[in-house]
């Protein structure tokens, strides 16, 4: 009928402060359709999946600048994982050395969207990710 | 059948269950008729508060205050935090949730942001069904926070039993608060950033401006001062709502305004299916089209031609497709 909406969360796990990628990219996606949840800073892995479940949203964005990446991106994937949530897409931005992309990516996360990538880019993975998704839950 | 797990989920609580049927229901899904179906005899009476004041007032840091209190007395209760859907691009921020993350791992919390998706008045197109959906799912108390509002987003005022406006420290004069619209809505008025030096001013000024109103209801809106940052004040405001919702009670107010939510709920959503099926037609529609080229000409007044154009509007809800199609266009 044409009133679905994409929902997006973007969250900042464990302590890292720096938030203006984070904004950026909520507020372009928000620019390109999409219903953007911004959960702000601080948040654990599993308030992270506690908000997507209530939010009921078709993507999680991790904005990770820190470096501790390896260790969160595991647990928010182990704990999506443990509540069996199959139907949402994580995606990964920040500063994650191009050697850390592949370990991410087997523990699940669909990509990674390094500094300067264009938001038009990340909005246009993330219909094509859901179209698929859509197509194998079927 | 899915909608079956989804209720099944809803009456016990579960939240996933809650978060998928409010997206059905906001996305317009031919489940949604299912599962409202089936809540329906669950429903209850349960007190809505409605939140609402300008933009950067502080609304959404109350309520993260204000669900510790509720929640230190074993309340469960259920947000819905509203955001404008642009007109422009379709997309939405949800920014209020972000001040209330503290209580997400709360089982007895659930927060949902819901954008505006052409709501309007302030508030979310779906706002009606999603609140018997947590109706069904056993809230004690359920919270709304409108749009950052402007005077006229007094729609609030139909989806809840309670209405809050949150003001803040001196915006403008006095004449601000001796206009129409959000003014005449409120239960209670909050006076946030009660710290900032400007705020006593403000609240002295409103309380002249409520001694004088025509005073058309028994409760006599109170004025309470918070600190949204800190949390003082809250208490207090708890206590007001708590106030109010049992003068509603006490003098049958509730049942009254039950009614007259209900009615705008169902007026609304009829206004928004002829919105959606008139405005469409009329634009392709050659009579109209026929109309518009005689007020281009000055040979009707704008009047004349908006009652032309109604004129046409019993055929238009009763003709099937293609009757606008223009002729003019090769086939």
């Amino acid at each position: 009928m044409g009133e679905e909406k994409i929902r997006v969360l973007i969250a900042k796990p464990g302590l890292n402060g720096h938030d203006r990628g984070a904004k950026v990219v909520a507020r372009g996606l928000a620019e390109e359709g999409m219903e953007v949840i911004y959960a702000g800073l601080w948040n654990t892995p599993e308030q992270i999946v506690e908000t997507a479940i209530q939010e009921d949203v078709d993507v999680i964005g991790l904005s990770i600048l820190s470096g501790a990446h390896d260790v969160l991106v595991p647990e928010v994937m182990k704990i999506l994982k443990e509540k069996g949530i199959n139907d949402v897409i994580v995606i990964v931005g920040g500063t994650i050395p191009l050697e850390d992309v592949k370990f991410l990516k087997e523990h699940g996360v669909k990509e990674v969207f390094l500094p300067g990538t264009p938001i038009p880019e990340i909005a246009k993975f993330i219909k094509q990710a859901i179209r698929k998704t859509n197509q194998s839950l079927k | 059948m899915a909608e079956l797990r989804i209720v099944d989920g809803i009456l016990n609580g579960d939240k996933r269950a809650i978060a998928k049927a409010i997206s059905i229901i906001e996305d317009s899904k031919p489940e949604a008729y299912e599962i409202l179906k089936a809540i329906k005899e669950y429903s209850k009476e349960v007190h809505i508060v409605g939140i609402t004041g300008p933009l950067g007032i502080g609304k959404s840091t109350l309520i993260d205050k204000l669900i510790s209190v509720y929640r230190k007395l074993g309340c469960t209760i259920a947000v819905i935090a509203i955001d404008p859907t642009s007109p422009f691009t379709g997309g939405a921020l949800l920014g209020d949730r972000v001040r209330m993350q503290r209580h997400s791992l709360d089982s007895g919390v659930f927060i949902r942001s819901m954008a505006t998706r052409g709501g309007y008045g302030g508030i979310a197109r779906a706002l009606g069904p999603t609140i018997r959906v947590l109706e069904a799912a056993g809230f004690d108390t359920i919270v709304i926070e409108s749009v950052g509002a402007g005077q006229l987003d007094v729609n609030i005022a139909n989806y809840s039993h309670t209405v809050l406006l949150v003001l803040g420290p001196m915006l403008g004069d006095e004449i601000q608060f001796m206009k129409s619209g959000i003014m005449e809505v409120a239960d209670i008025y909050v006076i946030n950033k009660s710290d900032n030096p400007n705020a006593e001013l403000t609240t002295m000024i409103l309380a002249e401006f409520l001694k004088y109103r025509k005073q058309e209801k028994a409760w006599i809106p109170p004025i309470v001062k918070t600190i949204g940052l800190t949390g003082i004040g809250v208490e207090e405001l708890h206590r007001q709502i708590q106030s109010h919702k049992e003068y509603l009670y006490k003098t049958g107010a509730f049942i009254e305004l039950n009614r007259k939510r209900f009615m705008s709920e169902l007026i609304d959503n009829v206004m928004y299916e002829l919105n959606r099926t008139i405005r469409e037609k009329l634009y392709r529609n050659l009579e109209v089209k026929k109309v518009v080229e005689s007020y281009m000409k000055f040979e009707i007044t704008s009047y004349d031609a908006a009652q032309q154009i109604i004129k046409l509007i019993p055929e238009i809800l009763h003709s099937s497709t293609n009757s606008y199609v223009s002729t003019e266009s090769p086939q």
